[in-house]
Order: structure tokens, then sequence, then C-alpha cells
């Protein structure tokens, strides 16, 4: 049910995002998503990617610090409100989120996922499947993400 | 003939040990030396092993040159002894502590008898003297009161040449511009790029320096170009001054009206020059390491002290008439000790504070920039897999912990900066951890 995401620290200067990016390029390593988080002297670009441990060996190799950090993909019905449900949900489970982007592919008019990086991974994926939260697994993205 | 009459201010009295005839300095010099190395040896267990260890006793002292024979001391001893194990005076007898920052973190307490406090205001009333300074010149003082050795010895001194002092102390600058107008300062006393900053801020809200003739400027080293811009600026006269508080705090030398050179008060400190590898000691012309031996001190007397700063003595008498040698102003030490702010700083400082927090030590730069006159320090620390966090509020907290940590080590508010992994340049043999860009 965990989703595993690349995350890379990124210095707060021209090119830095384009060094990461062209090398998966060149490696024909697809992006299926990605997220920059900023702050004033640094980012954190978050990606995934179908072969990650590749794409890592390849990333730390260029010298970079790369992190493997799990994540849940979170289908969300695609209409108004459908996301203050989702939200609601996680209140009632009481689930703590660090942070969530969404995923670049959806089903139109189905669900949009959205992935949530959360406190405690493992207490989450149940509580929310007891709530109804529905879960994607990393099969199904790569499928909708035609990977 | 020698000008001394003719130097601002005119000769004044104090400044009569400064032209002793150099026979007479000599034969002064040799007696107390033979003293102090006597106290040493009798009560500094330091010393005595050092000494004993060479098969050394104080009578084998008989000229000026038998001193080469006689062990350093270096600044590890005073954190090894820490905080007592140098004294040579009980502690009824000591009536001021003073402590500046050492290598780890531990400072580096010093001390003072009665007349330790007597010898030291002596100096300062000299130094100022040598500035041309008087009774009836208004002295505001703005090196910090408190365990640093500048105020309060900047602040004696003063007021035993009769001066009117004001305690300001450092900081707030604005009030220090008002106060040197104001209350008709004519001397100041403060660390070079302080004075840069005043001038800034004197220019920007367009107000003069009212009176101001003479600045007393140490604590950091500082170059001709700056002197200059000082000058300049302020329309004053800038001396140089130099001390270190392992000798007794500032008075060790001081630059006269012919600012060429520092004159150092050694019938109290006598100097040498050696080789800094090979601690051969070197003529009077050479550049090397500056030893001092302090000549009066009873609570801490220190035998060959080890400064770290690199200078020559300068062979030739001064114009002056004082029969006290110089050194040339200095420029560099032979570590790797750089100041701030007035604020002598270690790279490994910074290094212990970044290892408590990340357990291990990741590569690392000091840079050093400034502002308007005011001493920048950013210290840029490569991320590592082992404190890279996907989260951006764990950096953050990674970041601001590394900057309390060195704040606490140091005293100073520094930047910290996370960087690239592989983006700080490495190097074979000793690392250059400090990019000084603050073109002093």
């Amino acid at each position: 049910m965990k989703i595993r995401q690349l995350s890379l620290f990124l210095e707060n200067r021209p090119g830095q995002l384009l060094v990461p990016c062209r090398l998966l390029g060149e490696a024909g390593i697809d992006i299926l998503t990605m997220s920059l988080a900023d702050t004033q002297q640094f980012g954190i670009l978050r990606l995934v990617v179908k072969e990650a441990d590749r794409a890592r060996a390849l990333l730390e190799a260029a010298g970079m610090v790369v992190n493997l950090t799990e994540v849940l993909a979170v289908d969300v019905p695609d209409r108004p409100g459908g996301l203050a449900e989702v939200l609601a949900a996680f209140d009632r489970a009481g689930v703590s989120v660090e942070y969530m982007y969404p995923f670049a592919t959806r089903e139109r008019g189905k669900s949009a996922t959205l992935l949530f990086r959360l406190e405690e991974p493992d207490r989450a994926v149940k509580a929310l499947q007891e709530k109804g939260v529905r879960l994607a697994s990393s099969e199904e993205l790569f499928a909708r993400a035609g990977a | 003939m020698k000008d001394w009459n003719d130097a601002p201010g005119g000769f004044h009295p104090a400044s009569a040990p400064d032209f002793l005839p150099r026979r007479e300095l000599g034969r002064l010099q040799l007696g107390r030396l033979q003293a102090v190395v006597a106290r040493a040896f009798e009560r500094v267990p330091l010393v005595r092993a050092r000494m004993e260890q060479r098969g050394l006793e104080p009578r084998h002292l008989e000229s000026l040159r038998d001193l080469a024979r006689l062990p350093f001391t270096v600044k590890t001893d005073l954190r090894d002894t820490y905080p007592f194990g140098l004294f040579a005076s009980p502690m009824e007898e000591i009536v001021r502590l003073h402590a500046s920052s050492g290598t780890t973190g531990k400072p580096i307490v010093v001390a003072y008898t009665e007349e330790d406090l007597r010898v030291w205001t002596s100096v300062m009333v000299r130094t100022f003297a040598a500035c041309g300074l008087h009774r009836g010149d208004v002295v505001q003082n703005a090196y910090g009161y408190g365990l640093f050795t500048g105020g309060l010895g900047a602040h004696y001194g003063a007021e035993a040449l009769g001066a009117t002092v004001i305690p300001i102390s450092g900081g707030n600058t604005e009030r220090q511009l008002m106060v040197l107008k104001d209350f008709n300062v004519t001397a100041i006393c403060c660390t070079p790029s302080y004075m840069v900053h005043l001038c800034e801020r004197a220019k920007e809200a367009g107000v003069g320096f009212g009176r101001l003739k003479v600045g007393v400027f140490g604590a950091e080293p500082w170059s001709e170009s700056m002197r200059a811009h000082i000058e300049r600026e302020a329309g004053i006269r800038a001396h140089d001054i130099y001390g270190l508080s392992e000798i007794i705090g500032p008075g060790v030398g001081i630059e006269c009206h012919r600012q060429d050179g520092l004159h150092l008060f050694e019938d109290h400190f006598y100097p040498e020059v050696i080789d800094p590898e090979s601690g051969e000691a070197l003529q009077d012309g050479a550049e090397g390491e500056l030893v001092l031996t302090t000549l009066s001190k009873q609570a801490m007397p220190m035998i060959r002290y080890r400064t770290r700063d690199i200078t020559a003595l300068v062979p030739e008498p001064c114009a002056c008439g004082r029969t006290l040698r110089r050194i040339r102003r200095i420029g560099r030490r032979s570590d790797d000790m750089f100041i701030i702010r007035g604020v002598n700083v270690f790279p490994s400082q910074i290094e212990a504070a970044l290892l408590q927090v990340e357990g291990t030590l990741p590569h690392y730069q000091i840079v050093l920039t400034r502002e308007k006159g005011l001493d920048e320090i950013e210290v840029q620390v490569e991320v590592t897999p082992d404190v890279f966090s996907d989260v951006v509020g764990a950096l953050e907290a990674l970041r601001r912990a590394l900057e309390s940590a060195i704040d606490h080590v140091l005293g100073l508010r520094v930047k910290v900066t996370l960087v690239a992994p592989r983006t700080l340049a490495r190097s074979e043999g000793k690392a250059k951890r400090v990019q000084d860009r603050r073109g002093v």
C-alpha cells in the first residue's frame, strides 16, 4: 500500500533543479509525479518514479543526497467536497499529516490521487481503511500513469 | 635630535620609562627576569617540571641570552591547567580575575594581584600618553567591559592618566555617536572594524565627530588602508594598540605618534621572535612568531609565551626617541585563529559545535564578510545522508540547532547555510576552513 518516493536536497541556486531532472531523463527514467518544497535557503524535491532503486543509485553516484520515503496514495472523489471528506476521515482516525501533494495523473471524473506523508504510516493505513478511505497501490498508480 | 617634545600632546612625564637608555634597560630586564623565573620555578608546577626536565634552574639564567634555553608556554597549557593551575599567588592575594576564549570553549583564566593591577594601569597610562593624550582629554571607552580585559584595562589607564573616562562599553551605535558629540569626546577606544561602522553610520546620519582627534584601536588585525580610511573619514589619528590577556590585556605595545611600528613596554614584557617551526630564536629584523615573557607579573607570570602572532622586531631606533623596541604591525597568525568583531575564534570551536549536533563532522566552510563595517560570519555545512530529512521542518530545525550550538560555544550569532554535498572545496593536508573576504 505504500508508495516509494525519492527526495533530494537542492540548494537554492540556479540550475540545481535541472541536474537531477537531466540525469533521470538521460537514464530513461520517467518521473510520474513530483513536488518541490522550498524555503529561502534550500528546496526538497520529491519524486515518484517506477524504478526507485535505480534512480536513487544514479542520483547518489552523481553526488546528491537522496532519501527514500514511503508515502500513501489516497484516492479522492473528483468532485467539490471530495477532499474535505477525506481529510475529515483523517481527522476521525487521528492521523497526522507531514505534507501532501497531488499525483500528476488522475482518472477524470472518477478520482484524483493525493500522496501523503504521515507521521505513523502503518497505523494510518489501517485506521484510514476502516474509515472508508481508498488507498491506491504502486501498481495501480503506475498503470494509471501508463508507466 | 629626537622629536618627542614636538609630539602631539607634548612630553608626558609618565612616558619617562619609555626613554630608558638601553644599557640600563638591559640591567633592569635581567634583574626582573631572574626574579620572575625564580618565582615561577618555585610556585608554578608546570614551569618547574619543564625546567627540571632540561636540567635547568633559575641560577642558570645569567644573561638575557640565557632566556632562549628556557621552555615555552603555550595556549593549551592554560587550557590544561584550567582554571587556576598557572597561578603563582595564593587566592587571597588575587584581586582580579579575567577570562578570554580558549580553543575548546573553556575560557582562559588570568589573574592579578594589587601590584599587577598597578603595573597594568601604568603601562596603559604610558599607552595613552604615547598617543598624545593627557589630563583634559575625554575618552570614550567602547571596548567591552566584563571578563574581557579590553574594557577595564583601557578604563583604569585612561582614568589614572587623568582623562575624563566614559565607560560606554560596546554596542548601541546611535548612543555612541550621540555621546561622542555631546560629551565633547577627544579620544575613542574600540575595535577598528567598529570604528569603520561608526564612520558609516555617522555619514548616513549626517553627523560629525565633534572634537574627536585620536583613536586607540586593537583586539583585531587591521591594514594600513583601513587606517587611512578611518583617519580620513573621522579626521583623527588612528593608533594601533597590541595586547593579549595571557600577558596582561591591552598595554603590551602601542604606536607612538610616528605610527610606524608598535613600541613594546619591554621593561615589563620581554620580547623574542622565534621560527614557528623550529622554535629557534631569531635576530631582530627577522619575521617569526612573537614570544613574550612577563617581567613583573606576580599572580600569573608567563615564561616565553608563544603568542602565535607573526611579526618582526624593528632593529632601528624610532624617531620619537623611545628606546623601547618596536614590532611590525601584526597581520597574521601562525595558527588558524581568526578574529571577528573583536572575538577570537578557532575553527575547532565551530567543529566541536557541529560535531555535537550531528554526531559526526560534516564538511564545512567559514565565510567572513564585512557589511558596512560590521563583520558577518556564515558557516556553510554540507548536507549528509544522515541528517537529510524529507521534511522541511526537520532541516530547518537542524539549521537552527547548528546556529544555536555555535552561538553557545562562541557567544556570537552566526548564519548557518546548508549546502549540497561535494560543493565545498576539498584539499590535501590542512583544509582551508576559513574564507576571509573582509579585505582587511
